[in-house]
């Protein structure tokens, strides 16, 4: 990776001392990121930096920034944070005070950047992030902090108005939910009950998985016999696998199951028909219509992705790359390199992305960029929900077992 | 929770169904727990990387599977190759702790668990990893029943170990071995037991039987490289409430702690399902102590 970067910046150097329009040396933005390359999140981890270290290079092959007339190439310094919040907070203080850094990318997971935001706001370093979408963290007041995706209360809510959009009364309703006892599946509960409530949905099950719970059959015995017309999961990818593992084990006849995680968890690939029908909450698609100069369409960042890294392009990348560039257009438009210039222009960001449309409100988070869901469909992720993005019809309600 | 018990009521079948479910998920904790039970017994250590241990057995049937080898055949794989895992463990490390301080034993596994927890990351991914035994399930009482293949599997294997075992240490000549070792390892000595052997032979055994019981957890719920804590804990429990050495004892107690943990986790919440288990165990402890206090009154 770190090879890939370096050919980038060959290659926009060369470009940049060749080209005829290049009057002046480009200059050299740095950004940090303290990213997991070790321990729980290794795996996202490595797609985080994937997806930075892809749009710096298209950055840089583009011809880099422009700043106040002055060509600039991004580079990135990383550190391996070893998936521990203490030792995030420790290598970003490095960053900033022995690397002189000024600009900040975000590290992978909600809990990360909660141990890393108190820093940045410290020094007053603007940081632009894509992997940390807890709720909390934008109810600090934080002024340096940015996320281009969608927070976490948003994951769920979606399936809870496709529910109501398909059935004739939504307030018959029954929902169960069971929700990982951690703060990220926390979150995404509050607005699956916010949701609920309008509606006047009923909650016939609210269950809080503990981390270390490795069997739901407890939860499972209960939706048997309160028959809920929708079933809700949050735990992370155990969570995912489990639900769709035992569900089938068991039998169970859900009219509707909505999921987080159950991309990265890979369910589709490796549960088969058992998986078939399940709804996946996510950010972003490839199969989305959205478009921008620098990769072109969501389709089109996928293949290129695939094409450097030899992976199908994962949703955490894709917002990593969406955080470049927007780091790049707050240089252009800031026309300074101040943090505290890039950090104004940051919050005035109105920008369309391969990834969505980035827009932030007064706290730093993207509201203008809704999350989706895929329905298991014949063994792919088809995108259902929103409506206007919709690649094929919602199938329900899921047949029953028998039938199946 | 008063609702959670009126389900109990309105649907009686239910209630079997919670219990049964339990007893198939306290088997596989007994599998963990008869190699814990061997080796605190004999070698006297507390084996903090028992859990590592399974989960490692899981990646052995995952590996095996993506091979395209069937995935019961993984069981037995997954023991054996974790039966020279074990033996490889011993003779890298543990034979240096075995006559030290328990806290030096202690120490030395846990730091082993996180070393391999470590590798298997970096080894296998932190994904989430399963794989399918595609042996579906049994349906009793209408569908209000249900019993999935694999659980059923390792319901009937984690007996069948048991029973294999507590054959073997009382017929074998190494069990008889190992028997002896556990009661005094100096006199066995000089009854020319090669107590070294008896030690790699015991944890090599346990690493066999977590290995078994990983592929089992692979394939009837999820495994991942930090998963080995939840096994180490109810292993540790198990042992704990049956008491050291006691095979028929591990058997109750595992199968007995998991339908109470299943039925905890439904009627207060799964939530309260861990916080439940640990509370009862407190219990047992106190409880087991007063009546040991009570048998010492008697005898003075």
């Amino acid at each position: 990776m770190t090879r890939h970067l370096v050919s980038g910046l060959l290659l926009g150097a060369m470009l940049a001392f060749g080209g005829p329009a290049a009057a002046e040396d480009p200059g050299t933005i740095r950004l940090g990121a303290a990213v997991s390359l070790t321990g729980k999140y290794s795996s996202n981890g490595a797609f985080t930096r994937n997806g930075y270290d892809l749009a710096v290079k298209r950055i840089n092959d583009e011809g880099g920034v422009t700043v106040a007339g002055r060509p600039y190439l991004l580079e990135i310094v990383y550190y391996d944070d070893e998936s521990t919040p203490a030792r995030g907070a420790q290598l970003v203080e490095r960053l900033i005070r022995q690397d002189g850094v000024k600009y900040l990318l975000g590290p992978y997971s909600s809990g990360l950047t909660e141990a890393i935001a108190p820093v940045t706001e410290k020094y007053g370093v603007p940081m632009v992030e894509a992997n940390g979408a807890a709720i909390s963290l934008f109810r600090k007041g934080y002024r340096y902090l940015f996320a281009v995706l969608s927070t976490t209360d948003q994951y769920l809510r979606g399936a809870v108005e496709l529910a109501a959009a398909v059935n004739e009364d939504p307030s018959k309703l029954r929902v169960a939910m069971a929700f990982e006892n951690d703060p990220f599946s926390q979150d995404v509960r509050e607005g699956v009950m916010e949701d609920a409530a309008k509606h006047g949905m009923k909650i016939v099950i609210d269950d809080k998985l503990p981390p270390e719970l490795n069997d739901m059959s407890a939860t499972l015995s209960k939706a048997k016999v309160l028959k809920p017309d929708l079933l809700l999961v949050s735990g992370h990818d155990k969570g995912a696998a489990l639900a769709v593992r035992q569900v089938a084990d068991q039998r169970l006849d859900l009219p509707m199951m909505a999921l987080t995680h159950c991309d990265s968890a890979q369910i589709a690939e490796k549960f088969g028909a058992a998986a078939e029908y399940t709804l996946c909450a996510a950010q972003w698609a490839s199969t989305l219509k959205y478009e921008d100069a620098l990769f072109g369409s969501a389709s089109d960042y996928a293949a290129l992705y695939e094409e450097t890294y030899d992976h199908a392009a994962p949703y955490q990348a894709a917002e990593s790359s969406a955080a470049v560039q927007v780091f790049a257009d707050a240089f252009e438009r800031a026309g300074s390199l101040e943090p505290d210039a890039v950090r104004d222009a940051l919050s005035e960001t109105d920008i369309m992305t391969f990834y969505g449309p980035i827009r932030f409100d007064e706290t730093g988070k993207n509201v203008s960029k809704p999350t989706v869901l895929f329905q298991v469909q014949d063994g792919k992720y088809v995108v259902v929900y929103p409506r206007e993005f919709a690649e094929a019809e919602f199938r329900w309600p899921t047949p029953a077992w028998s039938e199946r | 929770m008063l609702d959670n018990l009126s389900l109990f009521v309105q649907y009686p079948p239910l209630a079997l169904d919670v219990v049964l479910n339990g007893l198939l998920i306290g088997a596989i904790f007994a599998l963990a727990a008869y190699g814990m039970a061997l080796v605190w017994g004999v070698l006297n250590i507390v084996n903090v990387v028992q859990g590592e241990l399974v989960v490692l057995g899981g990646y052995v049937t995952f590996v095996a599977v993506q091979w395209g080898l069937p995935p019961l055949f993984g069981l037995p794989l997954s023991a054996a190759v974790m039966f020279c895992v074990g033996w490889l463990i011993y003779r890298a490390v543990i034979f240096r702790v075995v006559d030290r301080d328990i806290f030096i034993s202690i120490l030395a596994t846990f730091g082993l668990s996180i070393l391999i927890q470590q590798l298997a990351n970096a080894l296998f991914g932190s994904d989430v990893r399963t794989v399918d035994a595609d042996l579906g399930s049994v349906h009793l009482l209408d569908g209000m029943v249900t019993l999935a293949g694999i659980k059923l599997l390792a319901f009937g294997l984690a007996i069948g170990a048991g029973g294999a075992l507590w054959f073997f240490l009382r017929k074998a000549r190494l069990g008889q071995a190992i028997r002896a070792t556990a009661q005094d390892p100096r006199a066995a000595r000089i009854l020319g037991i090669d107590t070294d052997r008896v030690f790699a032979m015991t944890y090599a055994l346990n690493a066999a039987l977590c290995g078994a019981a990983g592929s089992l957890a692979v394939m009837a719920w999820t495994i991942h490289p930090y998963l080995g804590l939840p096994y180490t804990v109810r292993s540790f429990m198990v042992v704990v409430v049956a008491g050291v050495g006691n095979v028929a004892g591990v058997v109750a107690a595992g199968l007995g702690l998991g339908a109470l943990e299943n039925v905890a986790g439904f009627v207060f919440g799964v939530e309260f399902q861990i916080a439940f288990v640990f509370a009862l165990m407190v219990i047992i402890l106190v409880w087991r102590n007063a009546m040991a206090a009570r048998k010492r009154s008697h005898l003075e």
